[in-house]
């Protein structure tokens, strides 16, 4: 685990070279402590920075076949490089060293671009193939790890982290208005857009080839749901628990493969509890797990992790998160987010990282996808219920299953059915619209919008973002059962997009820790995705195929607890007394030109008074305060960068 | 020319829910809760202001889009409940 950065045909003298790939190093530098390299070889430079956990010793990248002719510059795992290795060796191939580095250089000597689809794990890489004059850029299936790239006038830029990419000369950042645009509607840019005009994002399952003369990108994954009502038939659905249970037992499996010891994050809800429990079952005793407690019962979940940490016998290590600590982190969390986002969520993960640092831990199971993957976020029900009440609008009965969805939003308890109907708009919106599961949050979060400057406005007028998520769905996607489109999107967009970035890999390795989700296996996902809807949302029971594998497993007060969704202390992080009094100052907001200072003078005192802001405040309040913080650090004049050490740059020639 | 009532409501509209912009631009007929304007906190928060600023008390069985779905159907509720305070309580 660790970051890459790198570029093609950059223009300029070689201490030019050289220079960029140490300002990048040095920018991704919290990714990789244990080490770090970079090269030069004729029109490609390659960098990396190392935090080791599999060959200690004999993984220092980049690094070459035996000709030195293929060199890679690798951030992730293979899982399964120990297979792999091992298939290779049976077919002649030697190697020098014991990582999974070297195992994606000889498979790709074996089968060039194809190997992609013979990796279990989370990645991506950078291979410079120096006979064929190519480099390869290449992304995990589920987007676990990231690869941002800009080309101008010819030159190829990448990096782990947007950050790392601005190092590059003659990359000037700018916000990109319809990035943003798509952040304040749908969570996150629709990639490959960022929020940086001019830089993409490598979508997960994708590569990238460039050739001279020629740059292709094309997926080499992709998520696909059988037909609605052509799911295979559960005559036994006993079996296909025996199959899940056996897949993700080799998931966690494969996933304890460290040459370092392996943690866990332990929530107290159902998928943490379960991936933990696999691993205690592999490992043995002495699993450290970890945990983020909150003062507000509202949010914390402290009494069911001290039941799994019991059961399993984990040394335990509960860390407090107030909302003091929350406003104290928030500009560094944004600094290493890179983009902005609409949930404090992501503060309390950075500050998990840190502890599980601090106890000399770098690498963590934890129970992030199963929500994507079975069907678990209250999102799916709340579709099938809009669903159900469209079916009988004169019910009167349908609409306040709703509120019982939501038992969390007290003021959601005291309305009456016709509000409830208006809210979800259940009758309203066209159910054939392919993202109706979705309308109500896009709609209550776009309304953030409102807060954009008049010049934002003026040129962001006539643009759809949701118009622009609808053309870019697959043709197949209307032949889908509701659940599988609306899985859809949360996994090839929400999880990518703001989940595994600003909540899972980012605040992680801003710490240089590596997060590791057997639920994302992608054996389990495509398994997951053809099983009939019912074995996942049963009734309105979540996971419910994973509810059954656990019964084995979890104490029933953790395996049939219904879902809590991991939520944060939010509105009085950003106005309260622990806020930064500049964070919504008219005259450095008006300044950026992005919001209407007076609007969001008016939000912020709104804020003040009010003890219980509504969803679309919060998403409001915490848009505009992390965008604020991500363009004085980024785009503002006075921006800083990291300071370079000093680099041996290999030059080869 | 708006009642009153109407000039106080879109005042609070426009200082809570849509933050500064014009609200004499919203159609009186327009229903608050399709055009984005207000969500589930919203139809609390301003019943809070309506009991508060109009000396009303609002029943639960009141709280529905008939009553306070859009800026005519609020003017008109409200209307209706001071000219017969002694009803409401």
């Amino acid at each position: 685990m660790c970051g890459i950065a790198g570029f093609l045909d950059l223009p300029g003298p070689e201490p030019l070279k050289r220079q960029t790939l140490a300002r990048m190093v040095a920018a991704i530098a919290h990714r990789g402590p244990d080490g770090h390299g970079a090269l030069l070889k004729g029109r490609c430079g390659l960098a990396h920075t190392r935090l080791s956990i599999v060959d200690l010793a004999g993984g220092a990248q980049p690094m070459s076949d035996a000709d030195g002719k293929i060199w890679l510059t690798f951030n992730g795992e293979i899982f399964n490089y120990v297979e792999l290795r091992n298939e290779l060796i049976a077919r002649g191939f030697t190697f020098r060293t014991t990582s999974d580095t070297e195992v994606i250089l000889q498979l790709y000597r074996h089968m060039g671009p194809a190997l992609l689809g013979r990796l279990n794990g989370d990645f991506a890489f950078a291979l410079w193939d120096e006979t064929q004059q190519t480099l390869m850029l290449a992304r995990d299936r589920m987007g676990v790890r990231p690869l941002f790239y800009a080309e101008r006038d010819g030159m190829l830029v990448f990096a782990s982290e947007l950050p790392a990419l601005l190092q590059a000369p003659g990359l000037d950042p700018e916000v990109d208005l319809v990035g943003l645009d798509q952040l304040f509607t749908t969570w996150a840019p629709l990639a490959p857009r960022t929020i940086l005009r001019g830089v993409s994002e490598l979508k997960p399952g994708h590569l990238l080839i460039a050739k001279p003369g020629h740059r292709s990108v094309r997926p080499y994954w992709t998520l696909r749901f059988p037909k609605a009502g052509e799911h295979a038939s559960p005559a036994q659905p006993e079996a296909l628990v025996e199959q899940l249970r056996a897949l993700l037992d080799d998931a966690t499996r494969i996933r304890l493969r460290a040459d370092v010891p392996v943690g866990a994050y332990l929530s107290g809800g159902l998928d943490s509890s379960l991936t933990t429990a696999l691993a205690a079952a592999q490992n043995g005793a002495n699993l450290r797990t970890f945990s983020i407690t909150f003062e507000d019962d509202e949010f914390d979940e402290s009494p069911f992790q001290k039941v799994m940490s019991a059961r399993l016998g984990t040394q335990h290590t509960a860390l407090a998160c107030t909302a003091r600590d929350i406003a104290a982190a928030l500009p560094d969390v944004v600094a290493h987010a890179g983009q902005p986002f609409l949930r404090t969520a992501p503060v309390p993960m950075y500050l998990l990282a840190r502890g599980v640092r601090a106890a000399g831990l770098k690498v963590v199971l934890t129970g992030e996808g199963a929500d994507e993957v079975f069907g678990g976020y209250d999102i799916f029900k709340e579709a099938k219920l809009r669903r159900f009440c469209a079916r009988q609008p004169a019910s009167a009965r349908r609409p306040l299953l709703l509120q019982r969805l939501y038992p969390y939003l007290p003021r959601l308890q005291s309305q009456n059915p016709q509000f409830l109907r208006a809210f979800f708009a259940s009758e309203t919106d066209n159910l054939a619209d392919p993202l109706y599961s979705h309308l109500p949050r896009f709609r209550s979060t776009a309304r953030a919008k409102v807060f954009f400057s008049a010049d934002v406005k003026r040129e962001l007028a006539g643009y759809d973002a949701l118009a622009e998520l609808r053309e870019s769905l697959p043709t197949e996607f209307a032949d889908w059962h509701p659940l599988s489109q609306a899985q859809y999107l949360e996994t090839i967009h929400l999880l990518p997009g703001y989940i595994l970035c600003s909540q899972g890999d980012r605040m992680a390795m801003a710490h240089a820790v590596e997060g590791r989700f057997p639920f994302l296996d992608h054996r389990v996902v495509e398994f997951a995705a053809g099983l009939p809807p019912e074995l996942k949302l049963n009734g309105l029971r979540e996971k419910h195929i994973l509810r059954e594998v656990a019964k084995d497993l979890l104490p029933p007060s953790i395996g049939d607890r219904p879902k809590q969704p991991y939520r944060a202390p939010d509105a009085g992080v950003f106005v309260g007394p622990d806020a930064s009094p500049e964070l919504f100052e008219t005259s450095r907001v008006g300044s950026g030109g992005l919001f209407d200072p007076v609007a969001v003078g008016r939000l912020a005192a709104k804020a003040a008074r009010t003890p219980s802001l509504g969803f679309s405040d919060v998403t409001a309040l915490a848009g505009v305060a992390t965008t604020e913080l991500w363009r004085r650090r980024y785009l503002a004049a006075s921006q800083t960068s990291p300071k370079p050490a000093p680099l041996a740059v290999a030059a080869l020639s | 020319m708006p009642s009153p009532t109407e000039i106080t409501l879109r005042a609070f509209i426009s200082e809570n829910f849509i933050y500064g912009d014009d609200a004499s631009a919203i159609d009186a007929h327009a229903s608050l809760i399709d055009e984005g304007l207000i969500d589930s906190t919203g139809v609390l928060e301003l019943v809070s202001f309506l009991e508060e600023k109009f000396g009303l008390q609002i029943t639960d069985a009141e709280i529905v889009p008939e009553n306070l779905g859009s800026v005519a159907a609020i003017v008109g509720f409200v209307d209706r409940k001071a000219a017969r305070p002694l009803e409401a309580a």
